[in-house]
């Protein structure tokens, strides 16, 4: 007890001493003899007076309730720690919108420029033309992927494309209602129907083929009517399985809706089939060096033929020439936009997600035509290995994700013994569709080793 | 160019081709590990028709070249690390690396979203962290950090006074907006089903607090209120206002954008305000990454939180759960849970800043916004009179009296070596300068850009011409915007032939 007393006293001691150097934040490059000048200049004689025009009834008359600020070493401690709690090194077969694929070195090695990093949006294009062309890149290559004519700059994620490319499609229709997919990613539906709600947008849903996974397309004939904008599909779909685009699109046009064709996992698109058929192609981008990042920030996709470019929501990049002749690229289209536009813009976004943008484009350079072909037929053989070793609920094909049933156990019990094994199983689908509750969804990838999938295939094999 | 440019002078500058056109065919910096299982067929197993011819156009290059390509672009923006960004309401602040390296931590950047919870106790930790930080800062009761984005965050909150007042009988039709108001205010109104109705500032650039009865009426759902406003203004009447909306039944929502101006000093819980959005990327520091990821965090009054997005974080003995059955809810705004990476460096923020160190960020931002001000007064018109919060906005009135507008004068500020301002806004100030420097701009740095704007003054007097064409010292000149607006390319194809 004394001990500990005369410690903790030391300890008083030393923050008194330490208190005269820690009286300014680091991150505030003056000195008091400097902030002393420019409060003089201003004629007060101290920061507080430059608030005395605020009532009192405003003023916060104590400190916030928050710790003392801490060093560098403290503040990377405690995240260490956070993230030490988070479960380090197990395998994981979780997919659903979010994938494990390799990152190249490169990709941070450019990210981390503060030229790119510490930029703001691109207003000024003098000064900022490195960011400019490389989204010129950017939707030049995310055209050239999806067979679409123009892409924007980007979007937040893909959650948020499907809602903002629905309003689109009703804007240029000048109809009321979309046809959602059930094997639309049940968070993606769950962000139209907030968007929609307020804005005579009515949303019906059209179900999947029990056998196949693949969209019922009966059941899309029988939905669309003449007050459809728009079909949104997925492909490959929540489950995994590669739809019929042309189908849909041809359901769709007849009625004079548009499609919008969804994706997830990007590098799907380094093998399959582009969706030409679609109207506005919208998409999640994470598969391209983006870190799964418990959920964000991610980038979407949105793309769309020639005809709509101007009910794009978001930013454009454009070419154009500089006052001596040379090229240049600016921001362009503005009148669709909300600071020009105000209550009429297409949209009320500001922002692309311009650094994650920049990941993905030095992501799909680094892998280039070849390697990006290359990398998908591996993500594709990888899948097939795991996916012929387990019993696979739909029989629709399938690129690298797929859904399993887990027998006699529940999915959950499932990861339980996988977890024993260092290893983080698919995800249970019961929490979105009650019909699959003995389902869980496997994402295979490039980063998947022989001897984890073998693995896997054990344990469920003995469920 | 002129004696006066003291920060800035030039340098050669890399040319350099697009990605397309350093492409040739067999180029590659990439290589896989080799395959460990058998490779397959993939037109045997997905169907012929399912699979894509070769990405036509789709680069070739190496390693190096992808290296120098976005190094020798990077040299062609300007950014935060190369000096001042004094753009008004935008908040461009010194963005630590301390924050980049939290967010790069084993564990946070790799965690799944789906991951079980009991794996995800980390992030759930500093998201909760996060939202008692920022409910306290805020004054208000609960967050919610699923917002993307600044203006994501005001379609969160307009969302969320919707849902409030329908399940009090009646949403209301429309939402009150300042003329000073940024345009995402009523494009965000307009996305949550709301009609606009613009209301007119005082001489004082303040709402009128006497003619506000007048026009609120019982179709009113809610005001919109930038605190400081757009002209760097505190809204001296506001917790009046707020009396006023809510004996009429209607909600303050106040845009946050401007929250480095109080916070530690002022919290809008304390003023009346009902829900409000932050933006990460502006008070906190998080890097603007030229033009996102961003984060809009969501505050409310307790009133509004049965209504927050799902999911919502909730304590479970000892550990965190996310709490999916919330009846009211809006629903979701984003998949997941937000910007997790941008939470994290925003947290990294708050705790290297502390309490003490939050408010001094305040008092040096306000201390250089008027350093600024008191230093220009004598060389541009200042419209409005009001003491000056964060920010302040200059007119170009005596400049254009020789043809100089607002927008010839920021250009010609990129020949001193600084970012211009925010150029004719707010809409209600004729040849708007708003500047904000934020507190992370040293003395020296100010000094240099205080001469600049006093140098371009003189400049417009002496010879008009040359603020007329500026920039002259960048690698690229003035840029044709109405060509490309007129004529749009928006991505490369080969040339013809």
């Amino acid at each position: 007890m004394g001990q500990a007393f005369s410690l903790s006293a030391t300890r008083v001691a030393m923050v008194k001493a330490l208190a005269g150097q820690e009286t300014s934040l680091r991150y505030l490059p003056k000195s008091d003899s400097e902030r002393q000048q420019m409060l003089e200049a201003c004629g007060v004689s101290s920061p507080d007076d430059l608030f005395a025009h605020l009532p009192a009834e405003v003023r916060l008359a104590r400190p916030l309730g928050l710790e003392p600020g801490k060093s560098e070493y403290e503040v990377l401690e405690y995240f260490r720690a956070r993230g030490a709690e988070n479960g380090c090194g197990y395998a994981s077969f979780l997919g659903a919108g979010a994938y494990y694929h390799y990152r190249p070195v490169l990709v941070d090695a450019v990210a981390s420029r503060g030229e790119f990093l510490t930029s703001y949006t691109p207003y000024q294009a003098e000064i900022s033309q490195g960011t400019l062309t490389a989204i010129f890149e950017f939707q030049t290559m995310l055209c050239q992927l999806t067979g679409m004519d123009v892409a924007n700059a980007s979007m937040y994620d893909g959650s948020t494309a499907v809602p903002e490319a629905a309003l689109m499609a009703a804007r240029i229709t000048g109809r009321t209602g979309v046809v959602a997919a059930r094997a639309l990613h049940p968070e993606y539906r769950a962000v139209l129907a907030t968007y929609s709600r307020n804005r005579a947008l009515a949303v019906e849903e059209f179900g999947y083929a029990s056998d196949t996974g693949r969209l019922d397309l009966d059941e899309l004939e029988r939905k669309v009517t003449d007050q459809t904008a728009a079909v949104i599909i997925q492909s490959p779909n929540f489950f995994g399985v590669i739809e019929d685009v042309p189908a849909a699109a041809e359901i769709a046009h007849g009625r004079g809706a548009l499609l919008i064709d969804v994706f997830t996992e990007a590098v799907s698109l380094g093998l399959l089939a582009p969706p030409t058929e679609a109207d506005i192609v919208a998409g999640e981008l994470q598969s391209f060096a983006v870190a799964p990042n418990y959920g964000g920030p991610y980038a979407g996709a949105l793309a769309t033929k020639e005809r709509y470019m101007r009910q794009l929501p978001g930013r454009l990049a454009g070419k154009t020439r500089d006052a001596r002749g040379n090229r240049a690229f600016c921001l362009t289209l503005a009148a669709r936009e909300q600071h020009i536009r105000r209550e009429k813009a297409t949209s009320n976004i500001c922002t692309n997600q311009a650094l994650i943008a920049l990941m993905a484009t030095v992501f799909m350079t680094v892998y280039g035509k070849r390697g990006l072909r290359e990398l998908a037929e591996q993500n594709l053989a990888k899948a097939h290995y795991l996916a012929a070793r387990l019993p696979r609920r739909f029989s629709g094909p399938f690129f690298n994700e797929f859904v399993v049933q887990t027998g006699r156990r529940c999915p959950e019990a499932v990861n339980q013994a996988l977890l024993e094994r260092k290893i983080i199983g698919g995800l249970p689908l019961g929490r979105f569709y009650p019909e699959l509750a003995n389902s869980m969804l496997l994402a295979v990838t490039e980063m998947s080793r022989r001897e984890v999938m073998d693995a896997v295939a054990e344990v469920l094999r003995n469920e | 160019m002129s004696d006066g440019i003291r920060k800035a002078r030039t340098h050669v500058s890399q040319d350099e081709p697009l990605l397309f056109e350093l492409s040739s065919p067999g180029k590659k910096a990439y290589q896989l590990p080799a395959l460990d299982v058998p490779a397959v067929d993939p037109a045997a197993v997905l169907g012929a028709g399912n699979v894509r011819a070769e990405i036509a156009g789709f680069p070739e290059v190496s390693e190096v070249e992808i290296v120098r390509h976005f190094t020798r672009l990077a040299t062609w923006n300007y950014a935060i690390d190369l000096g001042m960004y004094p753009l008004g309401s935008c908040t461009m602040k010194y963005n630590p690396r301390l924050n980049e390296l939290a967010a790069s931590v084993e564990g946070l950047a790799s965690a799944h979203p789906y991951q079980p919870e009991a794996l995800a106790q980390g992030a759930l930790e500093i998201m909760a962290q996060l939202e008692a930080a920022l409910a306290e800062i805020t004054g208000l009761d609960a967050v919610t950090l699923q917002p993307a984005a600044g203006a994501h965050g005001e379609l969160t909150g307009i969302l969320l006074i919707r849902a409030y007042l329908e399940a009090r009988g009646n949403p209301r039709r429309k939402i009150l907006i300042p003329d000073s108001a940024h345009g995402t205010n009523p494009a965000t109104a307009a996305t949550a089903g709301y009609a606009v109705e613009t209301i007119r500032s005082n001489e004082r650039g303040m709402i009128d607090l006497d003619n506000l009865p007048r026009i609120l009426d019982d179709g009113v759902a809610a005001l919109m209120l930038t605190n400081p406003n757009t002209l760097g203004v505190f809204e001296e009447n506001i917790c009046r206002i707020a009396e006023v909306l809510h004996a009429r039944g209607a909600l303050l929502y106040l845009d946050g954008a401007n929250m480095n101006a109080l916070v530690g000093i002022s919290r809008p819980g304390d003023t009346g305000v009902d829900v409000m959005h932050l933006n990460l990327h502006k008070t906190f520091s998080t890097p603007h990454g030229g033009g996102g990821p961003g984060s809009g965090p969501v505050a409310v009054k307790k009133h509004l939180e049965p209504f927050l997005p799902v999911p919502r974080l909730k304590r479970a003995g000892a550990a965190w759960t996310f709490d999916y059955d919330r009846p009211q809810s809006i629903g979701r705004v984003r998949a997941f849970y937000g910007n997790f990476a941008v939470l994290v460096r925003a947290l990294a923020y708050i705790l290297a800043c502390g309490a003490e160190g939050l408010r001094s960020a305040t008092l040096d931002a306000v201390l250089n916004a008027n350093y600024i001000r008191q230093a220009l007064l004598p060389y541009y018109e200042l419209p409005h009179q009001a003491p000056t919060m964060h920010e302040c906005v200059f007119s170009d009135a005596r400049q254009a009296r020789r043809g100089v507008r607002t927008g010839d004068i920021a250009k010609r500020l990129i020949d001193y070596g600084f970012h211009p301002y925010t150029v004719s806004f707010p809409l209600i100030v004729s040849g708007a300068m708003m500047i904000e420097p934020t507190e992370t701009e040293s003395k020296r740095e100010l000094d240099l850009f205080i001469d600049a704007l006093i140098s371009i003054a003189r400049e417009v007097e002496e010879n008009p011409e040359l603020v007329l064409k500026a920039p002259h010292n960048t690698r690229t000149a003035r840029v044709d915007e109405v060509t490309a607006a007129r004529k749009p390319v928006l991505r490369w194809r080969p040339p013809a032939g």
